[in-house]
């Protein structure tokens, strides 16, 4: 537990004590709130669909903690460049632990900045309609970002550079959100993409969200919870065997 | 304590460590020399799980360091050739972390964190982040991290490298002491030919990856006819100088380093 908890410590005062971190995490849903949330609300509107703020920030918020935690990965590059990974990799305790410890952690950091999104939407006018389940929201983003945070230090693990690591963010991540009905409803979409949405993770971590923020749910929450939780534990196992195998 | 029993590492064409067999029982003060490049850090990385070995077997207290990683990094505490710190953390922090991945029980970390921090002259900067520190003050805090928890087994990769002799002298003598008082095995590699010769008990000079000679510093000077343990190894190694050829992980370190001291 000691051990956990200094790691997972770790990725909290990195990410505080980094103003250009705390700062982008800020400044990038805000853009994407207002850019989209304005420019496409009344479109939105005109299609019939209602209040486009409503469907947008659980979408955004997800979005936040996705990238966030995806950077989790980008810290175990620069752990190895700086020399630091070595410390940890031969210390007497289980690669799972380290790796754990420190997904934890970016997952936290992921989720606050996820919250963030929630906080800023206030600002902008936003109301869920659902207050009282805004915590199982913030869990549902806790869960999906330790996910991710673990799934990054997979690849993290075996990605020899920055470049590599921000190849697979483009080639893969990007993708994955943008299929993943954040920013969009995908219900008219042609069968053959439904298909790559309904095998995508992060469509039923969305659709979680807005059933605990707005109620509106398209796959059920009690299918949303399998895939997560399936999701975790494929990220988890992949992110452990890759990152036993580190060499330094 | 050590065996290394017919080990090979290679790197694509490069072969680092060649077919190498030693032991070191415990208790023992066992210095690895050799040129830059010989291999010598190549062979600490595998004896502490860091690469795999191409070929052969290594164990650390009786634990296979491939097949029982977990068992062998229970014996062992390291200080690197390369930086391995935290800059983005404080020096305490550094050392709290430390002293928590090799389970040194909480109510003793303060304690012994202040001790190896006064020991290096550096407890009134500990709570600067790393990267405000010199690089004379960076290898202090690596010497005093390495030291903080007491394993049965040490590795000392280079330890004194670009220290200045008052630190050089009191890391001889602290590690002289835990290797009297606990009975520590310590296993270095050292420039200093007169560091190996006053700190180890055995010594074995390495060359191309490969073992060329071991024994103690007596039998060393005699098998070579020669009157100090330099005289001795230029003797074995020759005089020509080696280029290392460069790790691309640390020539990105170096790049980096350069680039934020400007
Ligand atoms: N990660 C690596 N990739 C490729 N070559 C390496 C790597 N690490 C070490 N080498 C090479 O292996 C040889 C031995 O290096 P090393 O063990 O660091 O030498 P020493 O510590 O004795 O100076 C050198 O030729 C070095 O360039
Ligand atoms: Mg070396």
């Amino acid at each position: 537990m000691r051990v956990l908890y200094i790691l997972w410590l770790r990725q909290l005062k990195r990410y505080f004590r980094s103003k250009s971190r705390i700062v982008g995490s800020i400044g990038q849903p805000l853009l994407f709130l207002l850019a989209l949330g304005y420019g496409l609300g009344s479109i939105y509107k005109r299609a019939g669909e209602g209040n486009y703020l409503h469907f947008l920030v659980p979408g955004i918020m997800i979005q936040t903690a996705l990238f966030a935690a995806m950077f989790f990965g980008a810290m175990i590059i620069f752990d190895r460049q700086f020399g630091f990974l070595k410390e940890t990799l031969v210390a007497p305790v289980s690669r799972l632990k380290i790796m754990l410890g420190g997904a934890i952690g970016g997952a936290t950091t992921a989720s606050i900045q996820g919250a963030l999104v929630l906080v800023i939407s206030f600002v902008l006018g936003y109301r869920p309609t659902r207050w009282a389940m805004i915590p199982v929201a913030l869990l549902i983003m806790l869960v999906l970002s330790i996910a991710i945070a673990c799934f990054s230090s997979g690849i993290g693990s075996f990605v020899e550079d920055m470049q590599g690591f921000q190849a697979i963010n483009q080639f893969l991540v990007f993708p994955l959100y943008f299929l993943s009905g954040a920013l969009y409803p995908l219900d008219n979409v042609p069968s053959w993409l439904r298909i790559v949405t309904e095998f995508n993770p992060i469509s039923y971590a969305v659709d979680a969200m807005r059933w605990s923020l707005i109620g509106e749910a398209k796959f059920g929450i009690g299918k949303d919870l399998i895939a997560l939780a399936i999701t975790l534990i494929i990220s988890m196992v992949f992110g452990a065997l890759r990152f036993r195998r580190i060499e330094a | 304590m050590i065996k290394v029993d017919h080990v090979t590492k290679r790197f694509g064409a490069i072969t680092a460590v060649d077919d190498v067999t030693f032991e070191v029982k415990a208790g023992e003060r066992f210095a690895l020399l050799g040129p830059n490049g010989a291999g010598k850090s190549t062979t600490i990385k595998m004896l502490t799980t860091l690469l795999r070995p191409t070929k052969g077997n290594m164990s650390l207290n009786q634990h296979d360091v491939v097949k029982n990683q977990d068992a062998a990094r229970r014996s062992f505490g390291i200080v690197f050739q390369d930086p391995s710190v935290d800059t983005e953390m404080t020096a305490y922090e550094n050392m709290q972390l430390h002293a928590v991945l090799y389970h040194v029980p909480s109510g003793q970390i303060d304690k012994r964190v202040k001790e190896l921090l006064e020991l290096v002259e550096l407890w009134d900067r500990r709570d600067s982040l790393v990267k405000t520190y010199s690089g004379g003050m960076k290898r202090r805090l690596e010497i005093a991290r390495g030291l903080l928890h007491h394993p049965k087994l040490l590795f000392l990769d280079e330890p004194t490298l670009g220290l200045d002799a008052q630190t050089r002298n009191l890391l001889w003598e602290y590690v002289q002491r835990l290797s009297r008082e606990q009975n520590m095995t310590i296993f270095f590699t050292t420039h200093y030919m007169e560091e190996a010769e006053a700190n180890a008990s055995r010594i074995a000079f390495i060359d191309h990856g490969k073992i060329i000679a071991m024994g103690t510093a007596v039998e060393l000077k005699k098998q070579t006819n020669t009157r100090s343990l330099e005289q001795a190894y230029l003797k074995m190694t020759g005089t020509k100088i080696r280029d290392e050829q460069v790790d691309p992980h640390d020539a990105w370190r170096e790049r980096h380093r350069a680039r934020s001291m400007r």
